[in-house]
């Protein structure tokens, strides 16, 4: 008798030691190490102007990943939270004469802003609705802001949002030397992984998925499923804001295209090149898709077919994406 | 109010009437091929633009406008035919994003393509000599070729409507898009039908792109812009509803009609405020059903 309830009692072999595997280590240290990918990048890519490129779009990425990858919502306006995060930057500076980190937390403030505008009109619609409306929605952000030439310079874009130097705690930085305006800008994206990286660890961060993989069962199990949508979208607007906002710093200049649909498309197209849904998907994304037309625009203008037909391959040949393939192959 | 007669007001309504035409026989195709395949056409605008190309080429080789009307459906129509067989065929039961995904990028590789083949700026395009000229139509002189632009998505919807509600095909497709599991079980080839429905939706977007032409000229990017009011049209009318695109892209029409006649500068973005209150109202639209999107 006694030895067959210890026998109940034992565990079974395979499950008695569980030690973490180094896939799950990855994964808990996920922002760490896309930190460190980071930091080492400008070693193995010469090209520093376009490698700060590469950490804005994929930052830019990365908050529309919040919401496609994660939510489970096709968002085909995200333009505008990305370019109002610009011009909210460029206005501070150029317009209101505030410092430069003033400028980005105006930017990040007008990504939220514009999210939350967007958010609450479209979250009343579901499904494929979605795309339809936040596009038409940011179609709609770019008309006001080419209309608004006072502030924003209209057609011929916001201009001289000039940094040459920046100081950090008294530390004095030549924002003109590029590798020191990468690690500028690495250091906010870094910063945006770890609080990716707690948000989807959170409590909420099950919510978001548990909403995406089934939102009868998620609405059951009482949670406010609108609310929860509205909330990711504004939060997305946060880091697509950021992304903006150094976007403008890095250019010195918000080119009113920055607004038009293309861009929103771009963005789809870097998250699913990447691997929707996976936390270094859009990084990678941002580096594939940039590379791919850098190295195509030097030999032909007419990179737009590349890339169209590039994606289109992706979307028939490859749905989850360059990191999302790879995952797939690695995970023990 | 000096200047703004009721007869002005009038006029402006009447072109209002004339843009909207363009934005009802866009937003029938998305329409259609929406209700019918649930798939969001992003290409679409691409296929208006092709439209008046391939309208602008058989100009070029001595046709005239007569023949493009026959033509371009046609030729536009083949092309969504050849589209829907081989790019998005394999995409059905794999989610509702990827078409939309897959139309998009075609849209950029087929924009990209007409640059290539007729360059980056864009060629005007000669209102056919018999239709120039206004005629008088009560309130004042009207351009003739608008009037022909009402006429003709007047004679597209009537044949559209005789074809889905008279002939036994038309009752096939609507049947297929309340229940296609059900119109399958009864033995109809469904991908048939689907082919069929993507080859008139996009036969229908690029006989307005040529209808837009001499409107407004002919450019590679022309497509983009109106597939966002088209959206903002579908949103308003109720996605999948014929009638629906119908009232709201004259609605549409004319509502920037009359802004850009008050504020101009308002214009373009007074129909997205449009779309903004119908969503905050009604989110279905005016005739879409309740929850068809979920």
């Amino acid at each position: 008798m006694q030895s067959s309830t210890n026998e109940v009692i034992q565990p079974l072999p395979g499950a008695q030691a569980s030690p973490v595997g180094w896939f799950e280590l990855a994964k808990l240290h996920r922002a760490s190490l896309a930190s460190l990918v980071v930091l080492v990048f400008p070693l193995v890519m010469p090209f520093t102007a376009l490698a700060a490129n590469i950490l804005i779009y994929g930052l830019f990425a990365l908050g529309f990943n919040l919401v496609y990858g994660y939510l489970g919502l096709l968002s085909f306006g995200h333009a505008a939270l990305f370019g109002t995060g610009a011009y909210f930057c460029g206005i501070a500076i150029v317009h209101l004469g505030l410092p430069w980190y003033a400028g980005i937390g105006l930017g990040v403030v007008g990504g939220l802003l514009m999210a939350a505008v967007i958010g609450v009109l479209a979250i009343r619609t579901r499904g494929i609705y979605f795309a339809m409306v936040t596009m038409a929605l940011s179609q709609c952000a770019y008309y006001l802001f080419y209309e608004a030439v006072d502030w924003t310079g209209g057609e011929n874009g916001l201009r001289g949002i000039n940094i040459h130097q920046i100081s950090v705690f008294g530390l004095k930085l030549d924002f003109i030397n590029p590798l020191t305006r990468y690690y500028v800008i690495a250091a906010f994206v870094i910063a945006a992984f770890f609080v990716l990286s707690r948000i989807l660890a959170s409590p909420f961060g099950a919510v978001i998925e548990a909403v995406r993989e089934n939102e009868a069962r998620a609405r059951a199990s009482g949670y406010d499923v609108t609310t929860t949508r509205l909330i990711t979208f504004v939060l997305s607007g946060g880091f697509c804001g950021l992304a903006g906002a150094l976007q403008a710093l890095h250019l010195s200049i918000v080119p009113i295209e920055i607004l038009h649909y293309d861009t929103s498309g771009i963005v789809v197209m870097i998250a699913l090149l990447g691997g929707m849904g996976t936390f270094f998907g859009p990084m990678i994304g941002a580096a594939a898709f940039l590379m791919l037309e850098n190295i195509v625009s030097t030999w032909t203008v007419h990179w737009q077919l590349i890339v169209g037909a590039v994606f289109m391959i992706c979307v028939l040949f490859f749905p989850a994406g360059i990191w999302g393939t790879l995952i797939k192959r690695i995970k023990p | 109010m000096t200047g703004l007669s009721f007869d002005l007001i009038a006029l402006q309504l009447f072109a209002g009437l004339a843009l909207g035409a363009i934005y009802v026989l866009f937003a029938i195709g998305l329409s259609l091929i929406f209700g019918m395949l649930t798939v969001v056409n992003f290409a679409h605008g691409a296929f208006y633009m092709v439209g008046a190309y391939v309208g602008l080429y058989i100009l070029m080789l001595g046709g005239n406008f007569w023949v493009c009307l026959i033509a371009v459906p046609l030729v536009v129509g083949l092309f969504g035919v050849v589209v829907e067989r081989f790019l998005i065929r394999p995409l059905y039961g794999r989610g509702i994003d990827y078409p939309l995904l897959l139309t998009f990028g075609l849209s950029y590789v087929m924009v990209e393509l007409v640059r290539i083949a007729f360059g980056k700026s864009g060629y005007p395009f000669d209102t056919p000599e018999i239709l120039q000229g206004a005629v008088d139509i009560g309130v004042g002189y009207f351009p003739l070729y608008r009037l022909f632009v009402i006429g003709a998505t007047a004679v597209v919807l009537l044949a559209l409507w005789l074809f889905l509600e008279k002939t036994s095909f038309g009752l096939i497709i609507r049947a297929g898009a309340r229940d296609p599991q059900i119109v399958r079980v009864l033995g109809v080839n469904v991908a048939q039908v689907w082919l069929i429905v993507f080859g008139i939706g996009t036969a229908i977007a690029g006989f307005a792109g040529l209808l837009a032409a001499p409107l407004q000229g002919v450019i590679p990017e022309m497509g983009g812009t109106i597939l966002a009011e088209a959206f903002v049209v579908t949103v308003v009318g109720g996605m999948g509803s014929i009638g629906g695109a119908v009232l709201a892209g004259l609605l549409v029409g004319v509502v920037v009609s009359m802004t850009s006649l008050f504020a101009p500068e308002m214009a373009k973005v007074s129909i997205f405020a449009l779309m903004a209150v119908v969503l905050i109202v009604r989110p279905q639209g005016f005739f879409g059903r309740a929850g068809l999107m979920s």
